[in-house]
Order: C-alpha cells, then structure tokens, then sequence
C-alpha cells in the first residue's frame, strides 16, 4: 500500500496543497475525514479537501468510493448507523467569519445551515420530492424555514426562481404535485428549492445520472449558470468524467474511501498522474474523433428486418365519458439487423425504443400491415414474428434472448446462480440435469465467471457480475439474435466497459446479432455498425456511426452529441445546439419540422445515411 | 368539485354493493334446511299443542314464508308487495322477530345505537393510542421505547379479550370503582337521555372500549410504525433535512403524512370486525349491543332479526370503506388527480 504523499505527485503540492494550508480563504474545509460502519475498516478513510467560495469541485469515483458519505458529512446527513470517527469540515460562522466545526455544532444550528447556507439537490428526482405536498409548498419551505418574509413575498421569490431554473409556466408549477412533472423538470423544482434560499454552497449529488443526456447537458448548463449569477460553490459529486470535464475547476478522485488524486482540473484530467485515474479515464465512453473506414457490402444478409412497424397504444380517458386518447409509441419503422452486426436504436425515455425491442422479440403485437421478418440461418426459413402460432414462437424464443437493464432485478434472488442459468434449457426441454449444468458451466467461463460460483446466489454479485450472469442466462439456449436493452446505464463507467467488451467479443465468436437499446450514443459509438437515432415513436436520421457521428444532419442528432459531456475540458458541451434540437419537434428547423401526424420522410443523403427532412 | 363527484360515485358503488350483499345474506341464512316457524311446527306438533300452530301458520302466511325463496327476498326487501302491500327494508320495515316476539325494529333500536357508539369509542381509542406509540416507535427505533411498546402491544394482541375483561373488571371495581357489566346503570334502562344518564353511559364504556380496543390499538401500531420506518428511508426524507427542517417537523409533514395512507385505510376493515369480534366481550361484559341478540338470532334461525343485524354490519362496513376511500382521495393527490391531463 502506499502512502498518502506518494499518491500525490510532488509538484502537485504546490498548487494544491494540503487543506488546512489554505486557511480562511477556503469555503468549506473537510480534515482528516474518517467514517466507518459498526467495527468494519473505514468507507471513509482520512478524505481531505477544501472548496473555495465560488469555484465547483468534482468529487469523483465509482460507487462505494465514499465520495456521497464524504459530502454528506458536510450536511450532516449521514445514515444513521454510520460514524464519524474522527476528522473536522471547517465552514466560516455567520457574522465574524470565524471557522466552526460542523461535526461539532448542535443540531439546532446544524438546521440553520442547511438550506440556508448550504443546500443540497440529489440522484434520483422521481423520488426526492415528496409525493403528495404541491411543488410550490415544498420549495417554498426552504424560505418559511430560514427567512423571516410574508407569505406573499415568499411566494413572489420561489416564482422568480421558478422562472429562473426554466419553467415556461411557474404559477402552474407552484400548484403542481411532482408526479405531474416529468424527470427533467422534478430535477429543475430541485434545483430551485436548493437556490432559493441563496446558499453559499450547493452540494450535487450525482444531479444528473438519472436523467437522459439532452436533459443532462441542460441541467448541468443551467447549475452553471445560477453559480455564476450567485456566485456559490459547488461540490459536484459524479461519477462521469465528462461532467466533470463541463463543470468543475477542481477535482478530487476518490478510490475506496480515500483521495488518490486531487487538483485542479485541467492539470488532472490532461495528465492523469495516478493509475486509478488513468482507468477512469480509459473507461470513459466517447465519441471517436475521427471517421474510421468501413467498406459497405451492397446486399444485406438480415437476421431481423422490420417493415412499415408501427405501434399504437389506447389510453382509457381518465373517466367513462371522456375519448381515449391514442399515443403512437412506434410510427413506421423501416430498419434490420444485420447478420453478426449490431444495430443500435438510440433515444430518450418516451421515444418508442423500448416498444421496438419488444416488437422485435415478438413480445408485443404491431399494428395491423407490419412485417417483422426474422431469419434465424443464412437463406433459410423466414418466420413472420406477426404470425407465429404457439410452436413457432417456442422455436423462435430459442434462437432469439433479452439481457435487461437492471441487473439487480432481473435475477430472482431466491434462485442459485446454477437454478437461474439451467431454468431456460428446462422450460425447453433441453438435455438432461448434467448437461444443463455443463452447459452452465461453460457459459458462466465465456462470460468470465467461475464455475464455483454455481451454487451462490446473485446477491453475493456486483452489477457487472450480475449482468455477466445475465448475459450468460441469455446464451444458454444458444440464441442467434440477442435484444439488449439498456444494459450498461445501471453500471459504474469501468463496469460499463467491461461489460461492452464482453458483449463485443461474445457477438464475434459466436456471431451473434444485437438489437441494442440505448439512449447514450458514446456506448453506441463503440458497438454498432449501424445506428438508428428515434424521437416520438419515429427514426429521424439512421446510418452507418461514422456517417452518423461525423456527418450528422438532423437537429436531434446533432444535440445528442453535443449533449454527450465528454472528459475533456476543451471540448464543453454547446448548449445552443442541445436546445436546438432537444425542444419540440415543433421548433425544430423548417426542413425538419413536424407537428402531430404530417412527418417529413425518410429521404437518403448519403450511402446509408437517411435522415428525417423535406428535400 | 371532483372529489364530490368521486364521494357521489362512491355512494352509488355503496348502494348497489349493498343490494347484492342483501340477497346473499337472504341466501345464506335459508341454507340451512327449515326455519324457526317450521322448526316450532314440529316441535308445537310432536307435544300435541294445536293452539300454537295455528299461530304459527297464521305467521307463516302473514310474513309470507310460504312463498317461493325469490319471492321471500323480494317481500322482505319491499320490492314486491307482501300480504299487506308494500312493506319491506327499504319502506323502514324491518320484520318480526320469532324467537322474542316482538317487532324487530323495536328489539334492537336501542342497541343499535349502543353497537354505533361502543365501536365509535374502540376506534377512537384505537386511533388514539396507535397514532402517537407508533410514530414515536418508529421515530426511536431500535431503543427502549421501540421495545417497551412493542412489548406492551404484543401482551394485547395476545391476551384473549374476555379475559382481559374480566381482569380489568377485577381490578378496575376494586381500585377505581368502576362499574361491572352493561352500558349504563339499570336505573336509566329505557329512561329518555338526560345528563345523569350520559354519565352513567361514559362511565361504562371505559372497560369496553379499553377491552375492544387494545387488541386492534396494538396491531394498528406495529402497522403504523412499519410503514414509517418503510418511508423514513426514502430520499425526499433525506430532501427535507436537508432544507434544514427540525426533525420533529420533518417527521409529521413528510413521512407521517404518507405513512397515513394504510391507517386511513383500515378504517373500512376496522369497523366489522370490531363489531363481530366485540359478541364474544359483550357477552362477557353483558353489554346491550347487537352481538348477543345476533347470536341468538343465528342460533334459532330467527330469520328477520338475524337478516336485519347483518345488514346493519355491512351497512357499517360500508360507510366505513365509503369513509375511508374518501378520506384518503382528500390525503393523497395522486388518488385525486390520477386522471388528470398535464
């Protein structure tokens, strides 16, 4: 193990000394910082820092590295069972500016801070606001709580900010209950319930993972913004390299509960001093920078092609008398998935990709005139999945498997890896018991497990081991064709890429066909030879990804990429082109432009490349 | 304005629920082979005593016993007129009890409204104890008042209630002077109400209520505490300190609010079994409420009466389901406005 001087380079010390050195100067100070649980080792082990008044500091690592713990601590707000063992956060009183000790104050002054002097917004929007009070009660708490104004005045500033965070209709908002609001927006009532008191510093926890990447480049633009007009600091605890790259000046990398790198961040995102950040950096998904040559073979060998598939849904109106709305989920989709490929169908929750996935696994029904033709052999049969009998389908379900998003779900934690894994080959009758198990075993080395891991079950597994297993439940049958639905987004960067690697050479060596749902184009960017890019149940531009990536024409397309924060300081995300594209459809350029039914066509602009527009 | 809207609709529901569980308690009750009038027939023939069974098959014509089942049903409800026209629940006639011969409705009049104000108080008492041991258990968990009052509610729950009753009874005469049985001092029995009277009623129903209650009360509370240990976990809490509320505000806007849902909830099932399972501590304690004459009733076949009390259950039932479903659309939004267009 090396010590805590080894890990930070030398030179570094200058610029970037040791906390306490800076003295007054610094916002919030966090010493020596040691939290454990019960009497396990340390999660949060000597972890120091500062943050100075106004700058945004990046506290980054994967899951488990202590870094929420560690700004968590600032607030207070730690899990009841952990312990602050030793360590103090330095933050200047009111008034005199005389440092106090935050693990020492009483509660009573603890909630003078919070909220008032430093707030908080955090991961998951869906569910950190409470269900059932109106969005205006619960943000407008935040000045009930801390400043002594009227009511209507109250009421006057939350909408101001409301107005401020983008929201076209703040009265609407104020009277709104979250589940009205969709991801994006929730995240915005946050971020003014976290402003509106004026703090002077904003801890973000993870503010954006759970939010889709148009979302996220707004989200992360507008925190910018409202920094700079209230000239707070930030600590943006993340994950995500290419958020830190957009936001922060400093960075602290955090590894197992301790800082293994910290400085300021064009120095350590440009050169990387210690290993674990070089892997952090390595892993970081991103959209290459220059075409990569592709010879485009003129007849396609398809596995599964979908013709004129569309998908609509009835809605119950919300009482007997009222019409039922229809929502068109898929609208005329035209694509296939090569024989050993990989297509990629990329999009926002809410664009139809999902409902694609499941047409194509023949667990959903389109509408009436679709054509879903699946050839499971080079020249041999071809079944239509809009007409299979109950035969068909079982024979079909052998050759085509699913590997879901969550991998923490979708592995019943009642069954033993060896009962999860032979299940399949039992509903099909395959083999006897000690073939399954062979078949298991075999299974569970391609995916890289081992075969003493048979007899556990899956909550002895990380998330990338759990999606490993995942993927090896999905090989059992020996499909052809496999449907990944988003299975890198509930995984750490460098899990992520693993998992991809693994998928990338499985499809290789048993040539396979992916059909692969995501609605981040870096992760893409890596494994399709084609992509396909869906907003509102439609395919607005579909190509080759160096076409795509290089080349790309529609204004949606264009903000994906843009959206996508890349680790590289001198590459920030152009807000200009995401809300260009990432608005309505409605307000998108006139070549563009669709409103309701009347779409544009589908019209080629290249070898391969279809976009969305009037010629 | 849509919540009376859904409070209309929900009467309605009621109404129609309460039309099928009439035919089903009509049916229930005549699974049995006879009935009282046919069963003292036999018994009235069997010791020679004629007189009596003319009676008897004077009743059986006057209520129509001799009709086909359907048209029993239909009589009884008021949907068909009977030997003397229209005369059935729903015009308020409510029948003649046999077995104390004696019209039903002035049978049970008084103790209807005993059987309404005993599991009023239960309920009350439930709530009242339940609500704040289960928040502070919660709010402590894992400390002594956790344990203690998980203790205490695990003694009620698991203590049988007559015997609870008669320890009580014990104790409660002999150190508090509290009376022993009924609801009120035999001196104001059939007594228009006056002061005295309501006090002799209130000082009766505290060992009742404490009997009936304790049991649910206990329930109820480890309930309340799951739930809110199950919502104190939840991010919008970790929100809320964050904002820097005081714990104990935190605790009651927030978590307590929605932990509510499945209390207000009970209320529907609360009410029946309170009063079924209170005929056993009314027999004991000799109170006058509906569950002895309803146990009577079932075991001598008593038609009317026996039809009567249960419609009165589900009828509590009913309203309280109708209570609690309203309740919880004025609690929670998302109930409320579930439909609404964005």
């Amino acid at each position: 193990m090396f010590t805590r001087k080894q890990r930070l380079a030398p030179e570094r010390e200058g610029i970037w000394g040791e906390a306490g050195e800076l003295g007054v100067s610094a916002l919030l100070t966090v010493e020596n910082l040691t939290i454990g649980f019960g009497d396990a080792a340390p999660v949060v082990d000597d972890v120091n820092f500062s943050v100075q008044p106004g700058e945004t500091l990046a506290l980054v690592g994967e899951s488990g590295s202590g870094k929420t713990l560690s700004c968590r601590a600032a607030l207070r707000i730690l899990p009841e069972m952990a312990q602050v063992r030793s360590g103090r956060v330095l933050f200047p009183g009111r008034g005199d500016g005389a440092l106090i000790n935050l693990m020492d104050v009483s509660e009573r002054h603890m909630c003078r801070i919070r909220g008032e002097r430093i707030s908080m917004i955090f991961q998951e929007p869906m569910r950190s606001l409470s269900p059932l009070h109106r969005i205006g009660n619960q943000v407008t708490e935040v000045l009930r709580l801390h400043k002594n104004i009227d009511r209507a005045e109250q009421r006057k500033r939350v909408l101001a900010m409301f107005e401020r965070v983008g929201f076209k209709d703040p009265d609407r908002v104020y009277d709104s209950y979250p589940f009205e609001l969709s991801g994006g927006m929730r995240q915005r009532a946050m971020i003014a319930m976290a402003m509106v008191g004026k703090p002077e510093l904003l801890i973000a926890d993870e503010p954006t993972t759970a939010l889709d990447v148009t979302t996220q480049a707004q989200v992360l633009g507008l925190i910018k913004d409202l920094q700079k007009d209230f000239g707070m600091a930030v600590v943006l605890v993340t994950h995500d390299l290419g958020v830190v790259a957009n936001m922060a000046d400093s960075v602290v990398v955090m590894n197992r509960g301790r800082v293994v790198e910290s400085g300021p961040a064009p120095l350590i995102l440009n050169d990387p001093r210690h290993g674990y950040t070089r892997d952090l950096m390595a892993a970081a998904p991103e959209i290459p920078a220059t075409p990569m040559d592709k010879d485009k073979e003129s007849d396609r060998d398809y596995i599964l092609e979908m013709r004129n598939v569309s998908k609509t849904f009835t809605l119950k109106g919300s009482s007997p008398w009222k019409p039922r709305t229809v929502v068109h989920a898929v609208r005329g989709i035209e694509f296939g998935v090569e024989r050993g490929k990989t297509l990629a169908v990329v999009g926002e929750s809410g664009s139809g990709k999902t409902t694609c996935a499941r047409m194509a696994l023949a667990a959903e029904r389109a509408d009436p005139g679709a054509e879903i033709l699946f050839r499971a052999q080079t020249g041999g049969e071809t079944v239509d999945l809009q007409k299979l009998d109950n035969a068909d389908r079982l024979a079909f379900q052998r050759k085509a498997q699913m590997v879901f998003q969550d991998p923490y779900s979708t592995l019943n934690p009642r069954m033993r890896v060896k009962d999860a894994l032979t299940e399949p080959m039992e509903i099909h009758g395959i083999g006897t018991n000690a073939d399954r198990t062979a078949r298991a075993v075999e299974m569970l080395r391609w995916v890289g497990l081992s075969e003493n891991m048979l007899t556990r079950y899956p909550h002895a597994f990380s998330g990338g081991q759990r999606q490993r297993l995942s993927i090896a439940r999905a090989l059992m049958l020996g499909p052809t064709f496999l449907v990944c639905d988003e299975p890198t987004s509930a995984l750490d960067v460098s899990v992520q890429e693993q998992v991809l690697q693994l998928l990338e050479e499985i499809r290789d060596r048993l040539n396979l066909s992916y059909l692969f749902i995501s609605h981040d184009l870096a992760v893409v960017a890596r494994i399709a030879d084609e992509v396909a890019v869906m907003r509102a149940g439609l395919v607005v531009e579909q190509g080759p990804p160096d076409q795509l990536f290089y080349n790309p024409q529609h204004p949606y397309t264009k903000a994906l990429i843009a959206a996508q924060p890349e680790p590289d300081i001198n590459r920030p995300i152009n807000l200009r082109i995401v809300a260009q594209g990432a608005g309505e459809p409605s307000s998108w350029p006139e070549a563009f432009r669709f409103d309701g039914l009347d779409t544009p066509p589908l019209t080629v602009t290249g070898p391969g490349h279809k976009v969305r527009r009037y010629a | 304005m849509a919540i009376l809207r859904f409070a209309v609709f929900r009467l309605v529901t009621m109404l129609i629920t309460l039309l099928v569980v009439s035919v089903m308690i009509f049916i229930i009750i005549n699974l049995p082979p006879g009935d009282y009038l046919s069963n003292q027939i036999n018994e009235l023939r069997a010791t020679g005593q004629s007189s009596g069974i003319d009676k008897a098959e004077f009743l059986r014509r006057e209520y129509s016993l001799d009709q086909p089942l359907w048209k029993q049903y239909m009589i009884w409800m008021g949907f068909l007129p009977g030997p003397y026209g229209f005369a059935g629940m729903i015009q308020g006639e409510f029948g003649w009890s046999f077995e104390f011969d004696k019209p039903v409705a002035d049978l049970v009049g008084g103790a209807l409204w005993m059987t309404v104000l005993v599991n009023l108080a239960a309920v009350l008492f439930i709530y009242a104890i339940a609500l704040p041991l289960g928040v502070i258990a919660a709010a402590r968990s894992k400390t002594w008042i956790d344990y203690t009052s998980a203790f205490v509610g695990y003694l009620g729950l698991a203590t049988p209630n007559f015997l609870l009753a008669l320890i009580l009874f014990y104790y409660g005469n002999r150190y508090l002077n509290l009376p022993i049985g009924g609801l009120m001092d035999p001196k104001f029995e059939g007594e228009p109400m006056t002061f005295e009277k309501m006090k002799s009623v209130l000082v009766h129903l505290i060992i009742p209520t404490f009997v009936i209650g304790t049991s649910g009360a206990a329930a109820m509370m480890q309930r309340l505490r799951a739930n809110l240990l199950d919502e104190l976990g939840k991010p919008y809490v970790e929100t809320a300190r964050a904002k820097g509320m005081k714990e104990s505000a935190m605790l009651v806007k927030y978590p307590l609010r929605v932990a509510f849902n499945p209390f207000v909830a009970d209320i529907g099932t609360l009410l029946p079994s309170l009063v079924s399972g209170s005929v056993l501590v009314s027999v004991v304690l000799g109170l006058q409420t509906i569950g002895p004459v309803l146990l009577t009733a079932l075991k001598s076949q008593d038609l009317f009466l026996s039809a009567f009390v249960l419609m009165f259950v589900a009828l509590l039932t009913l309203i309280g389901t109708l209570v609690s479903d309203v309740l919880l659309a004025l609690l929670d939004p998302r109930i409320r406005f579930g439909g609404r267009e964005k």
